[in-house]
C-alpha cells in the first residue's frame, strides 16, 4: 500500500535557443485587474506518430481553461493544419477565429526511450514567437510534462507562477454515510494519477502538505486514539506528532515546515499548541474555556488566522505566532470557520455557515472586503492553489452521495468539479515541486 | 460485542421510550422520507421480538432496551436536556448495580458543521455527559470518552428529523464485565 514512490521524473530542460525577441505589446493577462476576460488560446494537437500528441494538448488545454483565464478554442475552428511546428504559423489563419496566442508542438521518442516534449507559444496578433521550451522525461510522465507545460504557458502570458504540476492529498470516500470508509489518497491537481495512502482501516482525516518536504500531516482514528500524525510519502513512514493527553486534531504545518500546528481537546475545551519538530517542544498559544482550533500560518510566519466560538458562534480571529493580541476578524452575519492564509499574504479563505447555507469566501487579513465566491447546500474547507489565484474545496450536494471536489478562480465565475472516482473531501493543495 | 450491531438497534429502543419521537418517525413515513434513514422496519428488528422483559439483567441488551444507552442535544448545544437527565439517570443507576462496566462515552454531531469544529463539538458533548454520570455516582476512572465529529452519522436525511439523531453522546459498555 505505501510502497508505492512519489514520482521522481528527470526533466531536462533547454530553452530553445530561438529568433526570441523581447516581450512588448505581447499578448498578456493582467490578473490584478479583478473580472479577467478569458484569453482565447488556439492550442493545437502535438505532431506524434501516435494518440500522444492529441492527448499532451488535451491536458494543457483543460489546465489553462479550468483557470479561468484561458478559453481554449474549438479545433473545429482550426484554418491553418500545422505540419511544422517550427516553422511560423499563418498568423492571419489564427487572428481570423480570434485565437490571440496559439501553442504548436512535437512529442516524440529519443533513442534511450526517453519522450522528447517541446512547445513554442505565438503572439498571434504581434506575429511573433513569446517562448519555446523542450523537455525529456521517461514516457509514463507524459501528463505531468503536459503540466509544465501549461505552467510555462500560464506563467508568459500572466507573469505569475503556474501551478499545474502539482498535487492534492485529499480523503477519498466510499460505502454508505452510515458506514463510511475513508482513505488518505493523492493525486494530479486535474484529478488524474489518484493513488491511495492508507488502507481504509480507519477513519482519517484533515491532511495537509509540508511546505517542504514530500509528507503530509493528518488526524487518524487508529487504535481508538484520535491523533495527529506525519506520514512521509516516499517511505509512507508514520509517526505520532507528540504526546498530548487528550485528542489532537485540525493539523497544518508553519511555513518553513518545522512546526505542526493543531488543536488539542481536554475536556470540553480546545486550545491550539504548535509542537517543533525538531525540538520535540510543545508550546500552548490560547488558554479560553471555547473551541479554539483550524489554525492556519500567514506565509511569513509571523501571524496565524483560526476560528473560535469563544464569543458565542464560531469567528475567524488573527493572533502573533506566539499567542498575542487575539483579535476578531470576522463581523458577517453567520459563523466562519476553517479559515486558510493564501500563499500569497493578501486574503483568508473561509467556509461560512448562514441562512442554512455554506458558503466559500475570502476576505483580507484585517477581515475587510469580504466576497462570497459560491453558496450552496454544504460547501467547507478550501485549499489555495500555491499561487493565490484559485481554490479547491469539498461539496455535498442535498440528497444521497457523497462529497465532491471543486476548484473555483478568485473572480467567482469559474467553479468546476475535479473528478475523482470515489467520493473526495477534506482536499489540500501541494506547493510547487522542484 | 461490537459496537456497530447495537447502533441502529438501541437507537430505536431509545425513540420507542418516546411516544413524542415515535409520531414524528410515523409522519415522515407517512411522507415518504423514511426510507432514506436506516431505520428498522419491524418489531423482530428492533429487538422486540423477544420482549423487552427478555433481555438479561446485567446484559448488554438489558442496557441498551431497559436503560437507553443514548441522549440527544439541540444544535450547537451541549447542554443536558431534561429527557436525556432522565436517560443518563438510568444509566448511572444501571452502572451503579453491575459495577463491572467501564464504559466509553462517544460524542457526535450532525453534518450541519465543518469538520474540525465539529470533532471539538462532539468532545465537549462526550465530556459533559461523563461530567453528568461522575455527579451521579459513576466513578471517572470507569468512563472514557472520545468524539467522532459528524463522521458516524445514525440517520440520514437532509433535514432536521435525521440530524436531531446524529446529535448524540452514546453509551457504550465494555471492559472487564463483558
Amino acid at each position: 500500500m505505501m510502497k508505492r514512490s512519489f514520482i521522481r521524473l528527470m526533466i531536462a530542460f533547454a530553452g530553445m535557443a530561438m529568433s526570441f525577441v523581447p516581450a512588448y505589446a505581447l499578448v498578456e493577462i493582467n490578473i490584478n485587474k479583478g473580472n479577467v476576460e478569458p484569453l482565447p488560446i488556439a492550442i493545437t494537437d502535438f505532431q506524434s506518430g501516435n494518440e500522444l500528441g492529441a492527448q499532451i494538448s488535451q491536458v494543457i488545454a483543460a489546465d489553462l481553461q479550468r483557470s479561468g483565464l484561458f478559453a481554449p478554442v474549438n479545433k473545429a475552428a482550426f484554418i491553418e493544419k500545422i505540419s511544422n511546428p517550427d516553422q511560423q504559423p499563418r498568423f492571419e489563419d489564427w487572428k481570423v477565429i480570434n485565437a490571440q496566442a496559439l501553442v504548436t508542438g512535437r512529442v516524440t521518442r529519443e533513442g534511450d526511450g526517453r519522450l522528447r516534449a517541446e512547445f513554442r507559444l505565438w503572439d498571434t496578433f504581434a506575429g511573433q514567437q513569446m517562448t519555446g521550451q523542450q523537455f525529456f522525461t521517461q514516457p509514463e510522465n507524459w501528463r505531468r510534462v503536459a503540466h509544465i507545460i501549461a505552467d510555462a504557458i500560464y506563467e508568459r502570458i500572466t507573469g505569475e507562477k503556474g501551478y499545474f504540476d502539482t498535487r492534492v492529498v485529499f480523503v477519498s470516500e466510499s460505502g454508505p454515510k452510515t458506514a463510511r470508509q475513508r482513505q488518505l489518497a493523492i493525486m494530479d491537481q486535474d484529478g488524474f494519477n489518484v493513488r491511495q495512502l492508507t488502507n481504509g482501516n480507519d477513519i482519517v482525516l484533515t491532511p495537509r502538505f509540508s511546505p517542504n518536504r514530500q509528507e503530509v500531516t493528518y488526524m487518524s482514528f487508529e487504535g481508538d486514539q484520535p491523533r495527529v500524525y506525519l506520514l512521509q510519502l516516499e517511505t509512507g513512514q508514520r509517526e505520532v506528532v507528540g504526546n498530548f493527553p487528550g485528542m489532537t486534531f485540525a493539523p497544518r504545518f508553519s511555513p518553513d515546515g518545522q512546526k505542526v500546528i493543531m488543536s488539542l481537546q481536554q475536556e470540553g475545551n480546545s486550545n491550539i499548541y504548535t509542537m517543533d519538530l525538531r525540538s520535540r517542544t510543545t508550546t500552548r498559544l490560547t488558554n479560553t474555556a471555547a473551541i479554539d482550533t483550524s489554525p492556519s500560518y500567514s506565509p511569513d510566519g509571523t501571524r496565524i488566522v483560526f476560528e473560535s466560538d469563544r464569543g458565542g458562534r464560531q469567528q475567524l480571529y488573527v493572533m502573533g505566532a506566539d499567542g498575542s493580541g487575539q483579535t476578531r476578524i470576522s463581523f458577517g452575519d453567520g459563523s466562519y470557520s476553517t479559515p486558510v492564509w493564501s500563499p500569497r499574504g493578501d486574503l483568508i479563505a473561509f467556509t461560512k455557515q448562514s441562512g442554512g447555507k455554506f458558503s466559500i469566501g475570502v476576505m483580507k487579513p484585517d477581515g475587510s472586503g469580504e466576497r462570497i465566491l459560491t453558496t450552496g447546500f454544504h460547501n467547507e474547507g478550501p485549499t489555495w492553489a500555491p499561487n493565490g489565484r484559485v481554490l479547491m474545496f469539498f461539496r455535498q450536494n442535498a440528497g444521497a452521495g457523497g462529497p465532491q471536489l471543486y476548484s473555483i478562480d478568485l473572480t467567482g465565475y469559474n467553479e468546476q468539479q475535479i473528478k475523482t472516482p470515489a467520493y473526495a473531501s477534506d482536499p489540500a493543495w501541494s506547493p510547487l515541486l522542484e | 460485542m461490537s459496537r456497530t450491531d447495537t447502533s441502529a438497534m438501541s437507537r430505536m429502543q431509545t425513540l420507542a421510550r418516546n411516544p413524542a419521537v415515535i409520531a414524528l418517525t410515523l409522519a415522515l413515513a407517512l411522507a415518504g422520507c423514511a426510507n432514506k434513514k436506516n431505520l428498522p422496519n419491524n418489531a423482530g428488528e428492533l429487538g422486540l421480538g423477544g420482549g423487552a422483559g427478555a433481555a438479561t439483567p446485567g446484559s448488554q441488551q438489558d442496557f441498551t432496551v431497559n436503560v437507553g444507552d443514548r441522549i440527544f442535544f439541540d444544535t450547537d448545544s451541549t447542554s443536558i436536556r431534561a429527557d436525556a437527565q432522565q436517560t443518563l439517570d438510568r444509566q448511572a443507576q444501571w452502572l451503579g448495580r453491575y459495577p463491572n462496566y467501564a464504559i466509553t462515552i462517544e460524542g457526535h454531531a450532525d453534518e450541519r458543521g465543518t469538520r474540525e469544529y465539529n470533532l471539538a463539538l462532539g468532545a465537549r458533548r462526550a465530556a459533559a455527559t461523563k461530567e453528568y454520570l461522575a455527579a451521579r455516582g459513576v466513578p471517572a476512572n470507569r468512563m472514557r470518552t472520545i468524539s467522532y465529529g459528524k463522521e458516524k452519522p445514525v440517520a440520514v436525511c437532509d433535514d432536521i428529523s435525521c440530524w436531531s439523531q446524529n446529535r448524540r453522546a452514546v453509551t457504550v459498555l465494555g471492559g472487564a464485565g463483558m
